[in-house]
C-alpha cells in the first residue's frame, strides 16, 4: 500500500508552492500618513547599500507613497543625514 | 497662518553660548513676525553623512512654528546671512504632518520626562 502512493506521487506533477509572497504597501498596512524626513534609520529600509531609493517593484509601497517617500528621502540627504552617494550603509 | 517645520545645522566650532545665542536669535525673529513657535529641538553636535562646508560635524536645531507666509522669505534670507549656519531646511507641514508633529513631541517629552 505504501509503495503505491509514492508511485502515485510521482506520476502526478510534484506540488511545489510556486505563489510569491504577496507584496503590500507598508505605508497603507501600518496606517502611516506622513513620512518623516527625520528619521533616517526609518528610511534606510527603502535605500540599498548605495545609498540609492529602491524601486516599487521590490519594496511594494503604492505610488502615493513612493512619491512622497523619495522627497523625504531627499529633504533627508539635503540635512545630510543620509549621504547623496554611500558605501556598505547596511 | 500656516504651520512650518525649520531644520538648521551650525557650525561645530561654536561654543554651546554661540549656539544658544545663534538659535535665540531666529526664535526672536519669528517672535517679531508675529509668529508663534510651537517646538523647538536640540539634536546637538552631530556627526554629518558628507562634509559640507569641510565640516564633518556641526549642532543640528529644529524650530517649529505658526506664521504667515510672508515673512519665511525674510527669515530663510537671514539664515542664509549668517555665518554661523551652515545648512539649513524650511518645510511646510500640511495636515498629516502638523499631526505627526504633535505626536512626535509628545513622544519626546515623555521619554525626557522617563528620564528624569
Amino acid at each position: 500500500m505504501a509503495r503505491n502512493k509514492t508511485e502515485i506521487r510521482y506520476l502526478s506533477p510534484v506540488d511545489i508552492d510556486k505563489r510569491r509572497k504577496e507584496k503590500y504597501c507598508r505605508f497603507k498596512k501600518m496606517g502611516i500618513k506622513y513620512i518623516d524626513y527625520k528619521d533616517p534609520e526609518f528610511l534606510m529600509r527603502f535605500l540599498n547599500d548605495q545609498g540609492k531609493i529602491l524601486p516599487r517593484r521590490i519594496t511594494g509601497t503604492s505610488l502615493k507613497y513612493q512619491r512622497r517617500l523619495a522627497t523625504a528621502v531627499k529633504r533627508c540627504r539635503q540635512l545630510s543625514l543620509l549621504p547623496y552617494v554611500g558605501d556598505n550603509l547596511k | 497662518m500656516n504651520h512650518y517645520e525649520t531644520v538648521f545645522i551650525m557650525n561645530p566650532v561654536l561654543s554651546e553660548d554661540q549656539v544658544k545665542e545663534t538659535v535665540k536669535k531666529f526664535v526672536d525673529q519669528i517672535k517679531a513676525n508675529k509668529g508663534k513657535i510651537t517646538n523647538e529641538e536640540n539634536w546637538g553636535l552631530k556627526k554629518l553623512k558628507y562634509a559640507i562646508q569641510k565640516k564633518k560635524t556641526g549642532f543640528y536645531n529644529l524650530i517649529e512654528f505658526q506664521a504667515d507666509g510672508q515673512m519665511i522669505n525674510d527669515f530663510e534670507v537671514e539664515l542664509k546671512r549668517d555665518e554661523r549656519v551652515i545648512r539649513w531646511q524650511t518645510v511646510k507641514l500640511e495636515k498629516f504632518a502638523a499631526e505627526y508633529a504633535v505626536r512626535r513631541k509628545n513622544r519626546l517629552s515623555e521619554t525626557k520626562k522617563s528620564a528624569e
